[in-house]
């Protein structure tokens, strides 16, 4: 077996990514007494959890001793129009508040409430404050506190090395092979248990809050193996990134920002977010700007203010005020906070936007108000698992955090990422662990698979003429902003997917300048596979889903339809064609069902 | 649009060289964008590590113009279209190639580090920590590890044999929030003198100049440090604390 | 964690240092300041006269111990015992050594003069001059962490200073106020922020502690401190800038080269 082209490491449990799921995974499995390999294309502590800023949701009650686990769960459900996976939902709720208490025992630092707490604050679509913060860069301190702990539990850390393709011996997963980026070399992962925890699909998108590691390697990777995906047509976009200058584009202005009281107003001053009180959330929301500015100091008598929607309906409005015209000069709306907090205030609460407006864009926040607009930032759809043990529909292979789905159904809270990557994470990495444990017979790769891999990863390499990935990528981005935005019709869906076919023939051409030492022309080609795969899958499902609901909108079907609140779309691997399928969701106990009869 | 001369250094261990690259920069743009568009246009190839493009993982580190910054958070204004803008790696690690640099020196120091140890929690079975416990510390956890600092820190940067002892300005912010933290039990003054050896820090606070985070250092944490070690070998500390009884646990 | 280095070898650049600024100006002006005082001062306590004109007392004289002082801190000096140099010298050396001492392991002085007179380093990402570093692991630089000893020195030296501006405001005459009174009120109160600015004081009032919710007291001293000492390089070059023109205006005062402004 051994072979002389690829270094081959061998584990109980490999965990693909060191975000705050799969660093949550790798510590769980580690406490089960087996051997864990953690793998992630960058260097450990840069994963995309460093970006999370607001918080951590949790319903600890140590702001509003009201806040319990149900209520944290209604609102989950709610703001995912109840497309959500109950189970992971109520999982996740329950969980969260212990998840939250052991990164405390761990080193973390969250601010503290007068009598010395963990304090928490207001985020859209909660209904009390529940984010345990830290400033504005709760995800550094959940990630560095996640690392920290990590490098002592006996953990082998596999740093900037990508996963190109999961290997199987009959139906289980048996290994994973990549590169490593340093040096280019092809490394062989032997594995009983794989944990996918690769985080999300951004990088489709040209306007986007998710880094260039975003480019859905997770999803590609288990759809490749035969497992499962659902909601792939959910994808969220924050109502608020930047819009200016031109180069930072898409960076995230944390949803902290309203939570902390920013107000968001079109170029009429206008506080434009009463105008756009949907339905659903009429009978929780203030209608007027003095209730709304009450509900600040005081929870219990007023109704939540419009700022703080669900990311989703706040999207919307600011698109439709852009498209109305009442837009600011540089194509975005107002979100001011510097006249109703202090200057001081907002140094301390939200230090990370004060410097990163200060420095980038060359605006005071505690003078001026900031220019926003919605930026691409999660999916919801993923890997579909099995709500207690992440298990995905291929034995051996687990999916933790972004890469999952099902537990935000349609629309994701703020703050609910966080809690989902540690309470998920450590259900991935538990479950995951006991799999190995359970394991019979050998572990076998097969060779032939291995070189296969490694002979399809240096073809770009090798390739006379053909085209600069560069421009491929860029290409994409461009179809999938314009045609498979927030705002979907059919037709564009329709053309979306031809350009797509016209990419992937492209991508099959992509030429690669230079050698295999850290190349980042080649990264980007071997991306681009993975890249083109999660976006077909996502205007697939965009095109399927004739409704309105969440995180995707149709313009020719405004509207959302019961009987499409009933299904996921599911798309799997046949044969190597890919099948789109309507499946019911999971029916959700009675006593749970009750909790949104009750009306207040 | 101005455009600029971006002198880039180019190659690996073995032959390496700064090469000119004319480049066009828009408004508001930083000097990661202008490699990107090297990049994107003309050297498919070029080395370059890099992730969020908002000064918060810390990845893009290198020296512009010779001075150790971030690329994402240096604006181009600041530069002059009539010099060369010169963008070298980090010079004090082993480089792999072009701008990306071996940085597992501190990776392997991180690990050196004695965690942190609980105190038992309240009857309660919670853990309590005031403000006023944590401001302190919660400024060194603002780190986005970059390692400007250790790249910086001539202790290791122009004297390669003290990498084995010295462990850099990140570690003894890292173990500072530890020593300082309201809920630990260990004592680290000893692994701060001979494991990490802060005696090799002369305080000249390069560490806290380059720090894109604004964390003071030397300030708060080396210098803290160096007293705290002053402590177990100052006479009167000793006999204060056999007067009032205290005892820490060793690391 | 797997380190994959291609090889250990750093970046093949030659350069010393790659920047563009003019980052020699700074520790060049402070060899200069420095410089200057170290040669004004030490001649100045060599002079061993003019320090004194009444009510005003040089601050490189004071506390003036000597029998053979011109000016008596205490109402009374030192028997002339069996140190005979004394008085033929200089009062002063009996005293500069103590503030001599605080200003040389001061936190802030050593990283000025490691920079500019050491080069180690000149200036940040500018390459040390000399191949070999030790930093303060040896004698004699391992003894800059007993700055807090020189830091309990400096404090009886503030008291001493306060008692002679006191003493500034009695002139033969009486009550008064002269702009030598006004002059060595502002350097007492520069070197009183220099002291309790200084890092050992910090630590000793207070940052040794770790829950600062159980040391109210402590934490608010520390706090305040913490704010002096953000300020710390500035009382540093104030007060050497003001100690040694308090000595310079009153030794030209009591050379009779300019007069003393009465006010009061």
């Amino acid at each position: 077996m051994a072979n002389a082209d690829y270094e081959t490491h061998e584990h109980d449990v490999i965990v693909i990514g060191a975000g705050g799921a799969g660093l949550r995974a790798a510590i769980e499995a580690a406490a089960q007494g087996v051997s864990v390999g953690l793998v992630c294309k960058s260097l450990l502590g840069k994963a995309h959890t460093v970006m999370a800023e607001g918080g951590i949701a949790a319903a600890l009650g140590n702001v509003w001793p009201e806040d319990n686990w149900q209520v944290h769960f209604r609102d989950t459900m709610r703001g995912g129009k109840m497309l959500n996976n109950w189970r992971m939902a109520q999982l996740h709720a329950q969980e969260a508040p212990e998840r939250v208490l052991e990164l405390e025992r761990w080193g973390a630092l969250f601010d503290r409430t007068k009598d010395g707490r963990i304090l928490q604050r207001d985020f859209g679509g909660h209904r009390y404050a529940r984010l345990a913060h830290v400033g504005d860069r709760t995800g550094l301190e959940m990630i560095r506190t996640l690392q920290y702990h990590g490098i002592h539990q006996g953990i082998d850390v596999y740093m900037e090395c990508t996963i190109a393709r999961l290997l199987k011996d009959g139906e289980r997963v048996s290994g994973a092979v990549g590169y490593w980026r340093p040096h280019g070399k092809v490394v062989l992962f032997k594995a009983k248990a794989i944990v996918l925890a690769t985080g999300g699909i951004g990088k489709a998108w040209k306007i986007t809050s998710n880094s260039w590691e975003y480019t859905g390697d997770g999803h590609a990777l288990a759809l490749w193996a035969g497992a499962d995906l659902i909601d792939m047509e959910f994808v969220q976009f924050h109502p608020t990134g930047m819009v200016w200058p031109p180069s930072v584009r898409g960076i995230l202005v944390t949803e902290g920002v309203r939570g902390d009281g920013g107000m968001l107003k079109n170029n009429q001053g206008e506080r434009f977010m009463f105008n756009y009180i949907p339905e659903f959330f009429k009978g929780e929301t203030a209608d007027n700007e003095e209730e709304a500015d009450r509900w600040y100091d005081d929870k219990r008598n007023n109704r939540r203010t419009p700022d703080l929607l669900p990311r989703d309906e706040v999207a919307r409005a600011i698109n439709a005020e852009m498209k109305a015209g009442r837009g600011s000069p540089h194509g975005g709306v107002y979100l001011d906070i510097a006249s109703r907090r202090t200057a001081d205030y907002i140094r301390k609460r939200l230090p990370s936007m004060y410097h990163q407006f200060k420095e980038l864009a060359g605006v005071d926040i505690t003078k001026e108000p900031m220019e926003v607009g919605p930026t691409c930032h999660y999916v919801m759809g993923g890997v579909r698992v099995d709500a207690d043990s992440t298990a995905a529909t291929v034995p051996g292979l687990f999916a933790a955090g972004e890469v999952a789905g099902g537990m935000h159904g349609s629309n994701r809270l703020g703050g609910n990422s966080l809690s989902d990557l540690l309470v998920f994470g450590r259900r991935a990495g538990l479950h995951a662990a006991l799999y190995a444990k359970d394991f019979g017979g050998a572990l076998t790769v097969d060779a032939g698979q291995v070189d296969a891999v490694a002979r399809e990863l240096v073809e770009p390499l090798a390739r006379v003429g053909g085209e600069n990935p560069y421009a491929i990528q860029a290409d994409l981005q461009e179809t999938m902003q314009s045609l498979v935005g927030l705002i979907r019709t059919e037709r564009e869906l329709e053309e979306a997917l031809r350009k797509l076919e016209a990419l992937k023939a492209r991508a099959k051409r992509v030429r690669v300048e230079g050698g295999r030492t850290y190349n980042p022309g080649w990264h980007t080609a071997l991306d681009l596979r993975s890249l083109l795969a999660v976006a077909e899958c996502c205007a697939l499902a965009a095109l399927e889903r004739k409704e309105s609901r969440g995180g995707h909108t149709r313009d020719d079907h405004p509207y959302t339809d019961d009987q499409w609140g009933k299904v996921n779309v599911v798309l799997r691997l046949k044969n190597g064609t890919l099948q789109l399928s309507r499946e019911p969701l999971p029916e959700m106990p009675g006593e749970l069902r009750a909790l949104f009869q009750e009306r207040k | 649009m101005p455009t600029f001369t971006m002198r880039i250094f180019r190659g690996d261990t073995a032959r390496g060289e700064f090469r000119d690259y004319r480049v066009e920069a828009e408004e508001g743009m930083v000097v990661l964008d202008v490699i990107h568009r090297v990049q994107a246009t003309q050297a498919p190839d070029l080395a370059v590590r890099w992730n969020c493009k908002a000064g918060k993982c810390g990845s893009c580190s290198a020296e512009v113009d010779g001075r150790p910054r971030l690329m994402c958070m240096t604006r181009m204004e600041l530069f002059s279209e009539r010099e060369p803008v010169t963008v070298a790696p980090i010079r004090a690690f082993p480089l792999i190639r072009d701008l990306v640099t071996d940085v597992s020196f501190n990776f392997e120091k991180a690990k050196t580090i004695p965690p942190l140890r609980l105190k038992p929690p309240e009857p309660d079975g919670t853990y309590r920590m005031m403000q006023e416990d944590i401001d302190r510390i919660q400024e060194f956890h603002k780190c986005i590890e970059c390692f400007l600092c250790q790249d910086v820190c001539h202790v290791i940067r122009d004297h390669e044999e003290n990498k084995r002892a010295f462990a850099g300005p990140r570690v003894f912010i890292k173990v500072a929030s530890l020593e300082m933290h309201p809920l630990d039990t260990r004592d680290r003054t000893e692994f701060v003198r001979a494991t990490a050896s802060v005696g090799l820090c002369n305080i000249t606070k390069c560490c806290t100049e380059v720090c894109p985070e604004g964390i003071h250092i030397t300030d708060n944490a080396i210098i803290p440090l160096k007293e705290r070690m002053a402590d177990s070998f100052d006479p009167i500390v000793w006999l204060l604390r056999k007067f009032r009884g205290q005892t820490t646990q060793p690391a | 964690m797997n380190g994959h280095a291609v090889s250990q070898a750093r970046p093949p650049i030659a350069a010393a240092h790659l920047r563009k600024d003019t980052w020699w100006a700074l520790p060049l002006a402070v060899v200069g300041v420095l410089t200057s005082f170290i040669v004004y001062s030490t001649w100045a306590a060599l002079q061993n006269a003019h320090y004194f004109v009444a009510p005003y007392l040089s601050p490189f004289y004071s506390p003036c111990l000597s029998k053979s002082c011109l000016h008596l801190t205490l109402g009374r000096g030192l028997p002339e015992f069996t140190v005979p140099i004394i008085g033929v010298v200089s009062p002063a050396l009996l005293i500069l050594w103590g503030p001599a001492l605080f200003r040389l392991t001061c936190y802030y002085y050593r990283k000025a003069y490691y920079r500019s007179f050491w080069l180690a380093p000149v200036a940040c990402a500018v390459r040390d001059v000399k191949a070999g570093y030790t930093g303060e692991t040896r004698f004699p630089l391992i003894l800059q962490n007993f700055h807090r000893y020189a830091w309990y020195v400096a404090v009886v030296f503030i008291v001493f200073l306060t008692w002679d501006a006191i003493l500034a405001f009695r002139f033969p005459d009486g009550f008064g106020i002269g702009v030598g009174t006004l002059v060595m009120w502002l350097n007492v109160i520069l070197l009183a922020g220099y002291t309790f600015s200084c890092h050992s004081c910090r630590h000793i009032c207070g940052g040794h502690v770790d829950v600062f919710s159980k040391s109210p007291t402590r934490y608010t001293l520390w706090h305040v401190i913490s704010r002096l000492n953000e300020r710390h390089p500035m009382y540093a070059w104030l007060s050497l800038g003001s100690v040694g023109l308090t000595d310079l205006y009153i030794r030209l005062v009591s050379m009779g080269v300019i007069r003393d402004l009465r006010l009061l």
